[in-house]
């Protein structure tokens, strides 16, 4: 191995780009059929039970499949890799699970007039899980 | 813990990319060994030994068994 040599084809990185290409490709697919499930049986197929339960299914086992690709990127990951992404997904489920029963309990004791959306929780947990890889980086930068 | 990667990689003229694609990590984890900011597992400081064809203890030093 020289240091002329320009182009170094490294098997991990061919791997681990390949695994998170498959994941981006599950995880649009995920979406798409959440966006059909949700929103096409009212302005496509008028509530036909039987599509609509299809389209339930559909979406379901492509999640699944989203995440045995995301096991499969995370696998595929160095240890120092999956140290971080391991650390940052280990805070978002905390914030998560704290903030999201904090904020489910204020419409309870009426601190809040509206009620509380998933939607709201997958934001905060998302948003977390982004800074602590940001700082999961950082740190061993 | 100490380790002489960085010196010894510079003895050898690799740089830090082709050291990770020889140990099969990314670069990124190979810049945080170097500077001591991350610490190896037992297999991937075997794998670094193996490589160089030295000792782990040739490689890695424990700094707080140096201090004693």
């Amino acid at each position: 191995m020289s240091k002329s040599e320009k182009v170094v084809t490294s098997e991990y990185k061919t791997q681990n780009n390949k695994n998170e290409k498959n994941l981006k490709m599950w995880s649009a697919a995920w979406a798409v059929s959440m966006a059909i499930a949700a929103f096409a049986p009212k302005y496509v197929w008028a509530f036909d039970t039987l599509i609509t339960i299809i389209a339930v299914v559909i979406s379901l086992g492509i999640g699944f499949g989203m995440l045995l690709s995301n096991r499969r990127y995370l696998r595929g990951l160095d240890e120092m890799q999956q140290k971080i992404l391991f650390d940052a997904m280990g805070l978002s489920l905390g914030v998560g699970l704290v903030v999201g029963l904090t904020y489910e309990l204020l419409e309870d004791i009426k601190l809040i007039t509206f009620e509380p959306e998933i939607a709201h929780l997958v934001i905060i947990m998302c948003l977390t899980y982004f800074v602590g890889m940001i700082s999961g980086h950082r740190k061993f930068q | 813990m100490k380790n002489r990667l960085k010196v010894l990689r510079a003895e050898r003229d690799w740089t830090q990319a082709q050291l990770a694609s020889a140990l099969d990590v990314s670069r990124q984890t190979i810049n945080a060994i170097e500077k001591g900011k991350f610490d190896p597992s037992l297999p991937l400081a075997f794998k670094a030994a193996r490589l160089f064809k030295m000792s782990i203890e040739d490689i890695f030093q424990d700094e707080v068994s140096e201090e004693i």
